[in-house]
Order: structure tokens, then sequence, then C-alpha cells
């Protein structure tokens, strides 16, 4: 049987490598794929504390991540979008190049 | 046998997953990284499948896979630099200080999760997650997030429709 420390191990090496693809890439769309993978290491914590909690019959966690997988479907839609705004009027991807409220 | 089977899968899956996780984050290319992102969420899949959660695995594959990862393509592919080269000057000195983060947190919960003794008390394996009781719980104890669910993905679909259609005739 694989106890829930693995899971948690497991998530939190995935949280850490979206983290590392948010603070060091310099397109917006890695930044994105970054925090769709903390959103994944999120999502597996929850579903691994539903699996191994006290009462799994309340599925509080898998009802939890159902909602979270919604948000986060909403949250890459106008991500994206902003991103392909943000493209048309700069001809670039980089966050950095974005200083300016002048279109 | 059974738990035999259960730790292979999980070393598979669980290599898979990190592996295309490191590739996404680390390749050069966004075309593979955005790649690499689809193989991630079809690994988590694998987890929650696993972990018996069958549903929220296959809500994962419909909902991930099959829609956002593709709207990652789409996008990656729509703002390439026309000659194909990405010209990413990645600068080393950010590198550091960002990988030091990331591995500070990693190690923080490391220990933390190594140290917990209430996480590895053995537990009974639950009744599989019936889609019929997930469905309950929705709509009698859940109903008002379902609701609100509904109106954030209408308000941030057409949202998102209004933002990419403005370029066409605003200008």
């Amino acid at each position: 049987m694989i106890g829930l420390p693995l899971f948690l191990i497991l998530s939190t090496m995935l949280f850490s490598l979206g983290l590392f693809a948010v603070l060091t890439r310099r397109s917006a769309i890695l930044l994105l794929i970054g925090v769709e993978l903390m959103l994944a290491a999120a999502n597996l914590n929850f579903i691994a504390f539903w699996r191994f909690g006290p009462n799994p019959a309340a599925m509080t966690g898998a009802l939890f991540v159902l909602f979270s997988i919604a948000v986060a479907a909403a949250e890459a839609a106008v991500g994206l979008s902003l991103i392909l705004v943000i493209y048309r009027h700069l001809r670039s991807t980089n966050p950095k190049e974005v200083n300016s409220l002048h279109g | 046998m059974n738990s035999l089977f259960e730790i292979i899968a999980f070393l598979l899956i669980g290599s898979l997953t990190l592996g295309a996780a490191v590739a996404a984050v680390g390749l050069r290319d966004t075309v593979h990284c955005g790649l690499s992102l689809a193989v991630v969420f079809v690994g988590v899949a694998g987890l929650y499948l696993l972990l018996d959660a069958e549903f929220i695995g296959f809500i994962q594959l419909l909902v991930y896979v099959g829609a956002v990862a593709v709207l990652v393509m789409f996008v990656i592919l729509i703002t390439r630099p026309e000659d194909g080269v990405i010209q990413q000057p990645d600068r080393r000195r950010q590198k550091l200080p960002g990988a030091l983060i990331a591995a500070g947190i990693f190690l923080v919960t490391y220990g933390a999760i190594m140290q917990s003794p209430s996480l590895r008390r053995d537990v009974p394996e639950p009744a599989a997650l019936s889609i019929r009781a997930v469905g309950e719980a929705l709509v009698s104890g859940h109903l008002l997030p379902l609701m609100a669910i509904g109106v954030l993905l209408t308000t941030a679909l057409i949202g998102a429709a209004l933002f990419a259609m403005e370029g066409e005739d605003g200008k």
C-alpha cells in the first residue's frame, strides 16, 4: 500500500517545479504553464487527503477538486486570451515588455 | 499482490509525471513545453485513478487534456515568431534565485511531511467514489457553489471571447 506521504512529496515536487517556472521563465505562456503545474499539485493534494483522510464518505476533497478544475479552466481561458491580446499589441509575450498602459 | 501492482503503477506514473513536468518547465522550445504539459495532465489523471477517484480522473482527462492543453497549444502556435526560432535570452543570474526559492520551499515542505507522524497511519480502502453520490452531493449540499461556478464559467468564457475578438474590428 502506498501511503499518503509519497503522494504529498510528489505533489510538492510538482509545485516546486511550477514555482520555478513562474519565477524564471520569460514567456507569459510558460508562466501560465507553471501556474497550471501548481494547480495540479494542489488538486493532487486534495485527492490524496480525501483518499487517506478520516472520513472519505463525505467526499469533500473530491468535490473541491471538481470546483477547482472548473475555476482553473476559466482561469486558463481568460489568461490565454489576455496573452493573445497582448501579443497582438506588442508582438511579444514577454511579461517584462508589458510596461505601458498606453495601447 | 495488489499492493505490489499499486507500487509499480505509482512509480511508473509518478516518474512519468515528474519527468514531463521537468520537461514542461525546462525545455527551450515552447511547443515542447506545451506538449509536456499535456503529458503531466495525463499523469495526474492516472494518479487520481490510483487514488480511487475515477470520476475526478476522467474529468481531469476531459477538461485538462481535452480542453486546457489544446488551448495552450493553440496560443503557443499563434504567438510563435514567424521564423520559428525562439529567441529567449534566459539570463543565468535570474535562474539561480528562482531555483533556490523553489528548492527551499520543497525542502521545507518535505521536512514537514517527513516529520508528521499523523500522515502514516494505515487507512482502510474507502468505497470507490460513486458518480451517483457525487451528483447527489452536487445538487443538494453544494448547490450554491455549483451555481456560482456556472456563472463564473459563463462570465469567463464571454470575457475571453470579447478579449480575443477585440482587435478584429476595433482598430
